[in-house]
């Protein structure tokens, strides 16, 4: 769509721009380009820095370094206001608009109409309904925002922010909780601004959307930018390849071979086990001193796996064993019971109660296992903290500080001490190296292997394949909620689970 | 943990010591102490005697705020057992009487708990229910009346004295050791704090947050059903639509002074029914002072905000950095 002798101008230029939360690099000097009246999807898995960019260029986080210049001018927008102002309109998934007004009223806000101090009305509404209709709606702008469907309310919030002089547009998710209809709707919205010469960042994690909207595609992985390429020119596995491996590095797994396995004992299984609308049925052997990875993109099912093989999520089908003995696993606390561990993928709000001390968090589950009856004394309590802290090397190494107020690694590190103390069969962990410096993600890998030498079954999830590749002694791979490959031994590698990933596409192409 | 009176209620004893001052100045002879047929008198065993309702009303709210709820139903718990015990009062032996009073609460507490843990409904408006209802039952058990009884034993839960100490006091004392006990010596503390700061978490950690949840409810109502029975003991007799009016908000008050948090999480029981005793020895200040008793409600106020802006932490703050000022200009 674009003479390529002619390149569209930028519009907006990011240039090495960087943020860092504490320790946690969100950002590290990425660049970004957006051309007048193109559609740019910003693409990369949770924690590659989409959201972190998108609040650095519209000035809700202040960034540490790099230039933003829109339209060849740099600007340093303070708040979303300032950047509204600017030129750059953000609709995020979750509409900022007021529902209990009427449509008119949030197209108008803040600047309605007015004659002798009253807000006209009828001018208003005559003025909402032209507007509208260059977005091809032709809707009662006298009725409540929220009596519209979420398309409706997204295109309202799209019409605001163009209306308000936005040059740049950015939509983050916008298609999340639309219907194959509504986003239909978006999308006719979409190109028509983008001939108008407004420049769309487009944030999604659906694929097929991308692709069909898109004209160009910018990746972020770990906070940097892996790659800025054209839509029509870049197949499907490369992409999820720049979304997922870093490269395509001769790391296979380090782990034992074949041989070695078959003699592993089995220590959790799962026989067509799955919930209706959450995972589909699968077939799962967890072994005693194994690891097995689960890799997939978001929204892939990994998550739901872990929560239904620790039970935090109750299946409706098929039959869990535990030492070959059948069990039910209704609940976090049969899982416990059955000696199993899981550390989500949301530490803060799932994992930690920030209030209480790290002692009180290395207990917390030993303590729920024993029961009400058999408290833990303070000198127990003492002893097990201070065995985890000095085994762990968590930092600073004082049992008594209240966890909420140690970085991401050390609170990863109290939640795997939480579980190790109760001597569990089987540990689930979901993404243990996300949102964690260097230094303890490689200590945290390094557990994993050692934990796994002690007789361990290790269930883990991650999204960095390189990472999979170096621990796991079998991968399931698993796509639209369906385990769809096991790989095992020297069949592990980033190239063959990228295969797995993005297999169904290949069968379209065909088709 | 263990430490009963955690070094975080310095805020809370300075301000009972400041109290004791003011009203010592107001009441020169209220640190008079005299043993009358074995029996303590004087100001300061009043305050203890009259704060006995609010403190034992503060040792379950606390429990119940500290999972992150509030139970405004405890008044009206309070007219339900003082009816049922002065109905049954003198027909029927003191451990039947108190059985049925406590039961009262006991279920009480369970429906609280039900519609909290179990059906998930929000703290305050679930309470609110039984706020509502529960005087009405009480009303309907007395008929409309103030039912009275003359029951030497009940009468004796109100009115004597064991060891000295009047008898509300020495109940009192008894539920404090005996909730410390069970809350501390068991790891009740310790689950319930962990379910107050993130009950997401405790949950995926096997803690059984429901069950908390419920038994903390159920032992807020038999505490507000002991607190109705020695209110009624007290005064002979039950008054379903005074009873234990208003209480609710006191106890959320000797809560809050106490300094747990409304959003649940960590919580002290020995600061909570200081908090208590904070509020009666101000009513009872005003009162000896010969002030009239409207300003009870203000002085109480500026007492609550002085208390929670010493607890604040960005109060704190500026009084860390004032310092900080000062010593270095010195």
């Amino acid at each position: 769509m674009e003479n390529s002798l002619d390149p569209a101008p930028s519009l907006l230029e990011v240039r090495g721009i960087s943020k860092s939360f504490g320790a946690v690099r969100a950002l590290q000097e990425v660049d970004f380009t957006l051309r007048a009246g193109e559609i740019h999807a910003l693409l990369g898995e949770n924690g590659a820095g989409k959201s972190t960019m998108i609040k650095v260029i519209t000035g809700v986080f202040p960034r540490d370094a790099g230039i933003v210049r829109l339209g060849g001018e740099e600007i340093a927008p303070r708040s979303a206001k300032a950047a509204l102002q600017a030129g750059i309109a953000t609709v995020y998934q979750e509409v900022n608009l007021l529902p209990n007004l009427s449509v008119a009223q949030n197209l108008f806000l803040d600047r309605q109409p007015m004659r002798f101090g009253i807000v006209r009305e009828g001018e208003m509404r005559r003025r909402a309904k032209a507007l509208l209709k260059d977005f091809g709606l032709d809707i009662d702008v006298a009725a409540s925002l929220g009596s519209y469907s979420v398309a409706i309310q997204h295109v309202t919030a799209i019409a605001r922010a163009v209306d308000l002089s936005a040059r740049v547009l950015i939509l983050d998710e916008p298609t999340a909780s639309l219907d194959r209809h509504e986003v239909e709707i978006l999308f006719g919205v979409m190109r028509q601004l983008a001939k108008r010469g407004i420049g769309i960042v487009f944030v999604s994690h659906f694929l097929d959307q991308v692709y069909e909207i898109s004209d160009r595609i910018t990746v972020l992985r770990n906070g940097r930018l892996v790659g800025e390429r054209e839509t029509a020119s870049l197949p499907r596995l490369e992409l999820i390849r720049m979304m997922l491996g870093r490269e395509l590095a001769e790391t296979t797994s380090a782990r034992a071979s074949a041989g070695e396995r078959i003699a592993r004992e089995v220590c959790a299984s799962f026989e067509n086990y799955g919930k209706a609308g959450y995972v589909t049925p699968f077939n799962l052997e967890l072994r005693h001193g194994e690891v097995v990875g689960l890799a997939g993109l978001l929204g892939s099912g990994r998550t739901e796996t872990a929560r239904l093989v620790f039970g935090a999520e109750r299946a409706d089908r098929g039959q869990a064993k535990v030492e070959g003995a059948p069990v039910r696993l209704q609940s976090p606390r049969d899982g416990v019971r059955h000696g199993f561990g899981y550390c989500p993928e949301e530490r803060k709000t799932d994992g930690i109660v920030a209030e209480l001390t790290v002692r009180e968090n290395i207990v917390l589950a030993l303590q729920a296992k024993r029961g009400l009856h058999r408290p833990l004394s303070r000198r127990e309590q003492d002893e097990i903290a201070r065995r985890y802290v000095r085994m762990l090397d968590i930092r600073p190494p004082d049992p008594e500080r209240a966890v909420g107020l140690l970085s991401g690694g050390n609170q990863q590190k109290v939640l795997l001490a939480r579980w190790l103390a109760t001597s569990p069969r089987l540990l689930v962990l979901d993404e243990p190296t996300r949102g964690i410096d260097v230094g303890a993600h490689a200590e945290i890998i390094r557990l994993i292997r050692e934990l796994c030498d002690d007789g361990l079954a290790l269930l883990v999830i991650s999204s960095e394949l390189d990472e999979i590749v170096t621990y796991s002694d079998r991968v399931v791979v698993l796509r639209d909620r369906t385990h769809v490959e096991e790989l095992a031994g020297e069949a592990i590698d980033v190239g063959n689970i990228l295969a797995a990933i993005a297999a169904d596409v290949a069968h379209e192409a065909h088709a | 943990m263990t430490a009963l009176l955690p070094r975080r209620g310095l805020a809370q004893i300075l301000a009972l010591i400041v109290i004791l001052a003011v009203d010592r100045i107001v009441s020169p002879q209220f640190f008079d102490l005299r043993l009358q047929d074995g029996r303590l008198f004087g100001s300061l065993i009043d305050v203890l005697n009259r704060g006995t309702p609010v403190a034992l009303l503060s040792l379950g709210m606390v429990l119940v705020i500290a999972t992150r709820g509030i139970d405004l139903s405890v008044g009206a718990v309070m007219a339900i057992s003082g009816a049922i015990a002065a109905s049954l009062a003198d027909s029927h032996g003191l451990p039947i009487v108190l059985a049925a009073a406590l039961g009262a609460g006991l279920i009480c507490g369970l429906w609280n708990g039900f519609l909290v843990a179990v059906l998930g409904m929000q703290p305050i408006v679930a309470t609110l229910i039984l706020m509502v209802a529960g005087r009405g039952i009480a009303q309907l058990i007395t008929e409309g009346r103030i039912v009275t009884f003359s029951s030497p034993d009940l009468v004796w839960l109100g009115n004597g004295a064991v060891l000295g100490l009047p008898m509300p006091i020495a109940i009192a004392l008894g539920m404090l050791i005996l909730t410390g006990a069970v809350v501390r010596g068991s790891a009740l503390g310790l689950l319930i704090e962990a379910t107050g700061g993130n009950a997401r978490a405790s949950e995926l950690a096997g803690v059984g947050t429901r069950a908390m949840i419920l038994a903390v409810y159920v032992w807020c109502g038999i505490c507000a059903a002991l607190a109705g029975v020695i209110a009624a003991a007290d005064i002979m007799g039950a008054d379903a639509n005074n009873a234990g009016l208003w209480l609710e908000l006191d106890a959320i008050l000797a809560v809050v002074i106490g300094g747990t948090s409304l959003f649940g999480g960590r919580f002290s029981l020995v600061l909570a029914v200081l908090g208590a005793l904070i509020i009666q020895t101000m009513n009872t200040g005003i009162l000896l002072s010969g002030y009239p008793p409207e300003f009870n409600l203000l002085v109480k106020a500026v007492v609550v905000m002085t208390v929670l802006l010493l607890q604040s932490p960005k109060f704190s703050g500026i009084a860390g950095i004032a310092a900080r000022l000062r010593r270095s200009k010195a």
